[in-house]
């Protein structure tokens, strides 16, 4: 049973590239006032690897993602992305590094007012050079979900879907641009059990099919073991423990393993 | 003090982006027919309203002077100058205000905005810019809509009561008026459609604490917006005032 469960977690460590790091986290803090949320925080994210960062609800594991994407700006630290640091570029510089960058946001975060191809549409509009110059791009909606497995449902409005559905269009948006990075916030929140293990499948599927990296930020320890090549746990804004899911459920550590409980 | 201070910043921002590429023309036409075309009924019907009432209130006192020969030049001046541009405001206010306030707030509560950042685009761009220039761009459109239905509710009254033709209800009216009473009457459109445009804009765009957050962005939108409107008015008064005596 331990095998079964753990095997994809052996044969993508096997197939990690351990050379290449895609991000860098250096001593990286954030306050918002008196609230220290991330200290002297360190991470790297290596190419092809599912890295899922575990902490407690408010511990600063959205505040952290939204760091690294440049959304919130930093009080100290470095932030490499695909060997660009991310505080010292240019809102240009950023967005044309945003094309290799893919975001499933907690809530979803589809664009009410457009339906679920325009939705998808949206992020082409800026990076659509990126295909060339005669891209498809009713094409590239298509693929994108086709991957997720909703192809049906391109001329309908968000509001028109359930939670699951809006959490793959998302993902169908983060994909849209063959991005190298995927950052996933919380990927199962608001999802009934068995809707969350299907997301939770289809990153896995996604990740070795189109090769990316991904970031993921969860509490959800069934979606942590499912999905993850490596755990970093993060406790009062530092990385506290990091290892393979395995390692980390073994620990005798009475942080760590209160989260296994 | 500080969010006077905050709101010019993001007026500051508005004028420094409003100019560079890319532009997003799809985006302005979209909320120039929200902004312009579905508030037409709406500051139509207001209006013509305004139109029927003014005439129905001050006809008697007119008619007791003997000067009803006066109403049209009289309601004429009154709307261009004043009510008309006034009340299309206050009701774009409501309308416009709070539609752009909730909007934005609820697409920043739900990340919207995040992920339209994320994405590549310039959610300032995108979503600000569009809806300040679209206003900016529909309020003296719909103020010389709101003034030409409100003279028509006005002829009516003057048919009906004084049976006064169309050709004379209409030469009485612009035979009284000139460019000094139009242009400032346009030109101070263009600001209370810019101070719509860009109220809703910051609140919405800065609206926090959930779903709270959304309904006082709407609710402050308009109110601060209605204020405005009142203090860019008189500016414009005193302003128009000084090119009068020169």
């Amino acid at each position: 049973m331990g095998q079964t469960l753990y095997q994809h977690i052996d044969e993508a460590n096997e197939a990690l590239d351990r050379s290449k790091a895609v991000i860098e986290v250096e001593n990286l803090s954030k306050s918002f006032g008196d609230n220290h949320v991330l200290q002297n925080f360190n991470l790297i994210l290596k190419e092809g690897e599912n890295l899922v960062v575990l902490g407690k609800s408010g511990s600063g594991k959205s505040v952290l993602i939204k760091c690294i994407v440049g959304l919130i700006g930093i009080d100290s630290g470095k932030i490499n992305v695909l060997g660009k640091n991310i505080p010292g570029l240019e809102q240009e510089e950023l967005d044309r590094l945003r094309a290799e960058i893919g975001f499933l946001f907690q809530g979803s975060a589809l664009y009410d007012s457009m339906t679920v191809r325009e939705n998808l549409e949206f992020p082409l509009r800026r990076h659509v050079a990126k295909f060339g110059e005669n891209v498809d791009s009713l094409q590239l909606v298509r693929e994108a979900l086709h991957s997720v497995g909703l192809e049906e449902t391109m001329d309908l409005m968000p509001a028109e879907l359930s939670g699951g559905m809006k959490k793959r269009v998302a993902l169908a948006r983060a994909l849209i641009l063959k991005p190298k990075i995927i950052f996933y916030d919380e990927p199962t929140s608001g999802l009934d059990p068995i809707t969350a293990k299907e997301i939770c499948y289809l990153m896995l599927e996604l990740q070795q099919k189109f090769h990316t990296s991904s970031l993921i930020i969860t509490h959800d320890m069934e979606c942590a073991r499912i999905t993850s090549n490596r755990v970093v746990i993060l406790i009062d804004g530092q990385n506290y423990a990091q290892g393979d899911y395995r390692e980390l459920e073994n620990s005798k550590d009475p942080n760590i393993k209160a989260f296994f409980k | 003090m500080t969010e006077t201070g905050e709101i010019s910043r993001f007026a500051a921002r508005f004028f420094k982006e409003v100019f560079k590429p890319p532009y997003e023309f799809r985006e302005l036409l979209r909320q120039s027919y929200e902004i312009g075309w579905n508030s037409l009924p709406l500051v139509g019907l207001t209006g013509f309203i305004m139109g029927l009432v003014l005439t129905l209130q001050t006809r008697p006192t007119l008619v007791e002077f003997g000067a009803e020969s006066w109403m049209p030049s009289m309601v004429g001046i009154a709307i261009i100058r004043e009510i008309g541009p006034v009340i299309t405001a206050l009701i774009c206010a409501g309308r416009v205000g709070s539609s752009i306030g909730a909007e934005l707030g609820s697409m920043k509560v739900t990340e919207q905005i995040d992920a339209m950042e994320v994405s590549g685009t310039n959610p300032f761009k995108y979503l600000v810019i569009t809806r300040v220039v679209a206003a900016t761009l529909m309020l003296p459109l719909l103020v010389i809509m709101a003034d030409a239905v409100a003279l028509f509710g006005s002829y009516l009254v003057e048919n009906l009561k004084g049976a006064v033709s169309f050709e004379l209800y209409f030469s009485q009216v612009f035979e009284f008026l000139n460019f000094g009473d139009v242009i400032p009457s346009i030109t101070k459109s263009f600001f209370f459609g810019f101070a719509i445009g860009l109220i809703g804009c910051y609140k919405g765009y800065f609206s926090k604490k959930g779903t709270e957050g959304v309904g006082k962005a709407a609710n402050t939108a308009v109110v601060v917006t209605s204020v405005l409107v009142f203090i860019l008015d008189f500016i414009a008064v005193l302003v128009a005032d000084i090119f009068y005596e020169l």
